[in-house]
């Protein structure tokens, strides 16, 4: 068993804290940082020197190895630059620990800072379909983002507060849209009927997934979960009379308002409160369902934290072995996360089946996990303002960058290791007690365990 | 010697093999109720594997572990509960358990037998309150309704809780640490941090306590507070313990009952005083041969 990894040592934040070491008199140590910077060279210059320097050409008579030296001078160049000014702007910092980048000044307010932006965001939330500027595409792009925040706040629950790595997160996605899909094109059941069965079914896979994986820890834990989000997908796709195969399955019912449907003429909801028909209506409409959703997943994410099944989580994720010797089943902690975790995911499903009115396989790809998965980490896992705001700029930021269709990935990718390696612990590390007697203290990020499986 | 006692813990015939390795071999001793129990011996001996099976850690290879509630006199049924294949028997306000067919937690959850470890092992991201918390989690999750009726806020759990809140308050002012309860467990001083697990397992209601080598690596001071806690554990005759330890001072102090292991064997089970002067355990602890214990006996002897 390993010891729970815990102090600045364990986090990944080696290289400012070799970095930049102030002097003596408090300055910068000049000869410290130079030989930081030629060693960042050298070490560029031997990835890049073969990787940039040297290309295979076809040539009359086989391969010709053909030079290209400017390149590698180049990067090297960048590379010794760049690390000498980071060294000596912002990796200046006594100990150089990462969570010391925060300005101390916003550090002080960084309680009251959280719950200014929280306050805003539930306010733009509430209100954006009715903003000035707001048209349709901005209530869609609402709409998608708080899917996501969804799935973050329920990934999260298994992620951050149990620690148990999951990689195939969209598998339950999958099922809670496909079984409202099923439920309501062969039953004929509505979609607030289907909301909770979608919910249990989904919690019901949860608990498959969890059994197999039960014994399972880190690295093996995440590939046997991949797996099983691969798994679903597949019989998604190959169970063609149940599933409807790779052709999906089309005209799902859209939610109704109380048993209005959204429809043009007679009965229909602009008809019944007498207003003109706009398809706005409908759209507006999915966009306070997802939000009401989003907002039962966050209240019951923060009730459960300060109930015993919650605090056994974050136990777990702390210390398993002393979970065991005080009385608690690491068996059912580790279902009950997965259970309500992939719950949550179920909902969110049927939510997206609903609004897209067709679903199929490819909607549930590995990038789908991945990316949720990017949204718990980049946000902080085991925090919910974290999560939000995390899925806010990712999901956001890809329709924002639609335009560079090519660059996307590489614009999301640096923005990744940027913010990695400026908070390793996501943008809310601090984790707030679940219980307290005189004051609400965060706990810092370095002593909260990340958990092994 | 706290008055009348009986057996809390018997444990019969206990071997653990790992691989060709005899770590506890056919181990036989009890543990009174209302005591404290030492279990001693040199490093390597097997003190901490016969905890791991005690606790449901390890399955030992062979033997029986009884624990009784209530009072000996459930032993009376040990024989038909060990033919039968169930993992305890419960009478009229007593019981017994056999520990090696139990799960780790339910013989902290039925049987209520607490540990601390060897290398501290506390929620170190959560605050020493929360980990105190997380010790209650069945009388709360009780109260909770599973979860359910928490969910909705009733008025039930929430009393509940605030029972619990009390009594990880008396802990913390018991050992000293209510000015920290809001701070992460991993940031308390060393000694704070093995008063903290001590605590953490009290709050879980245990009948026996183990303690693994809880004055490792104290100063002077902190190991008199830790005796003081212990003994004060002691008096309140709800909990009894068993403690391994390697400090012999603290051992002859506190003490009523100590038994020796070297190489996973039985070398000695007596008083303080009685095992102190036993040649075996001098020849044990300062590493002589075999031959010479006879000799070491008869230098003793003059
Ligand atoms: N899980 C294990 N696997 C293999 N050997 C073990 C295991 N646990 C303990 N041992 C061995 O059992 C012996 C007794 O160890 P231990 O009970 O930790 O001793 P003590 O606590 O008395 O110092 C040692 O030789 C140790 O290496
Ligand atoms: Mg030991």
């Amino acid at each position: 068993m390993t010891a729970t990894t815990k102090g600045a040592q364990d986090t990944p934040a080696k290289p400012s804290a070799t970095a930049g070491r102030p002097g003596p008199a408090g300055g910068i140590d000049v000869a410290h940082v130079l030989k930081d910077a030629v060693i960042s060279a050298l070490i560029a210059l031997g990835l890049f020197g073969v990787i940039m320097g040297l290309k295979t050409e076809q040539a009359p008579g086989g391969l010709v190895l053909e030079e290209n030296w400017e390149r590698v001078i180049w990067a090297v160049g960048i590379v010794f630059v760049g690390r000498l000014l980071l060294n000596l702007t912002i990796w200046r910092r006594p100990g150089g620990k990462i969570d010391d980048l925060m300005p101390v000044g916003l550090k002080k307010y960084s309680g009251f800072v959280g719950t200014a932006i929280g306050a805003a965001l539930i306010l733009v939330a509430l209100t954006l379909p009715f903003l000035p500027g707001a048209g349709r595409y901005h209530v869609d792009l609402g709409t998608l983002v708080l899917t996501y925040v969804m799935l973050g706040w329920g990934l999260n629950i298994v992620v951050g507060l149990a620690g148990l790595l999951d990689l195939g997160y969209v598998a339950f996605y999958a099922v809670g849209a496909y079984s409202y899909a099923l439920l309501a094109t062969t039953f004929d059941l509505g979609f607030w009927v289907c909301l909770p069965l979608a919910f249990i079914l989904a919690c019901f896979w949860g608990i498959i997934l969890g059994f197999p994986v039960l014994r399972l820890r880190g690295d093996y834990l995440a590939i046997v979960t991949l797996a099983f989000g691969e798994i679903i997908r597949v019989v998604l796709l190959n169970w063609s009379e149940f599933t409807g195969g790779p052709n999906g399955i089309g005209q799902i019912p859209r939610p109704t308002f109380f048993g209005l449907e959204f429809s043009r003429g007679e009965g229909g909801f602009a008809d019944y409160f007498g207003l003109d028909f706009s398809s706005m209506h409908r759209i507006i409409f999915l966009y306070y369902v997802i939000l009401v959703l989003a907002f039962v997943t966050h209240l019951v994410s923060v009730r459960l934290r300060k109930l015993p099944i919650g605090r056994a989580w974050e136990a777990m994720r702390e210390d398993e072995i002393a979970c065991r010797s005080l009385g608690l089943s690491i068996v059912r902690t580790k279902l009950t996360a997965f259970a309500i975790g992939a719950g949550f995911g179920g909902l969110a499903g049927a939510f997206f089946a609903t609004r897209q009115g067709f679903i199929s396989p490819e909607s549930f790809t590995f990038i789908e996990s991945a990316l949720i998965l990017a949204i718990v980490v980049l946000g902080g896992m085991g925090s919910q303002l974290g999560v939000a705001i995390a899925a806010v700029v990712m999901i956001g930021g890809f329709e924002y960058f639609r335009e560079f269709e090519q660059y996307r990935m590489l614009v999301f990718g640096a923005m990744m290791v940027l913010i990695m390696v400026w908070r390793p612990r996501g943008l809310v590390s601090a984790r707030a007690p679940s219980v307290y007697l005189k004051e609400r203290k965060k706990v810092g990020a370095d002593m909260v365990s990340q958990g092994h499986g | 010697m706290a008055g009348v006692s009986d057996t809390i813990l018997r444990i019969d015939h206990l071997t653990m093999r790992f691989g060709g390795l005899v770590a506890v071999d056919d181990l036989s001793f009890e543990a009174r109720r209302g005591e404290i129990t030492a279990l001693i011996g040199p490093n390597g001996a097997g003190k901490t594997t016969v905890f791991n099976c005690i606790t449901g850690f390890y399955k030992p290879t062979e033997g029986r572990m009884a624990l009784s509630h209530g009072s000996a006199s459930a032993y009376a049924h040990i024989d038909r509960l060990t033919a039968s294949p169930q993992q305890s028997w419960e009478g009229d306000g007593e019981a017994l358990f056999l520990l090696e067919r139990m799960a780790d937690h339910d013989v902290n959850a039925k049987a209520k037998v607490a540990r601390t470890f060897q290398n501290i092992r506390l929620f170190g991201g959560m605050t020493v309150l929360e980990n105190l918390m997380v010790a209650q989690h069945h009388y709360l999750m009780r109260a909770s309704g599973f979860t359910f009726l928490g969910l909705v806020g009733a008025p039930r759990y929430r009393r509940a809780e605030a029972a619990a809140i009390e009594r990880s308050v008396a802990w913390l002012e018991r050992i000293n640490l209510l000015q920290r309860a809001d701070e992460p467990a991993a940031s308390l001083p060393y000694g704070d941090q093995r008063r903290l697990e001590i605590a953490r397992a009290m709050c879980s209601d245990p009948v026996l306590l183990c303690l693994d080598e809880p004055a490792a690596g104290l100063n002077p001071r902190e190991s008199a507070q830790l005796n003081e806690l212990l003994l004060g554990i002691r008096a309140e005759g709800e909990t009894s313990l068993l403690l391994i330890e390697h400090d012999m001072s603290v051992v002859m102090e506190i003490s009523d009952h100590v038994v020796v292991l070297d190489y996973g064997k039985k070398i000695s089970d007596g008083v303080p005083d009685f095992v102190k002067n036993d040649p075996k355990v001098i020849a044990a602890y300062l590493g002589v041969d075999d031959e010479e214990v006879d000799a070491v006996e008869a230098e003793v002897g003059q």
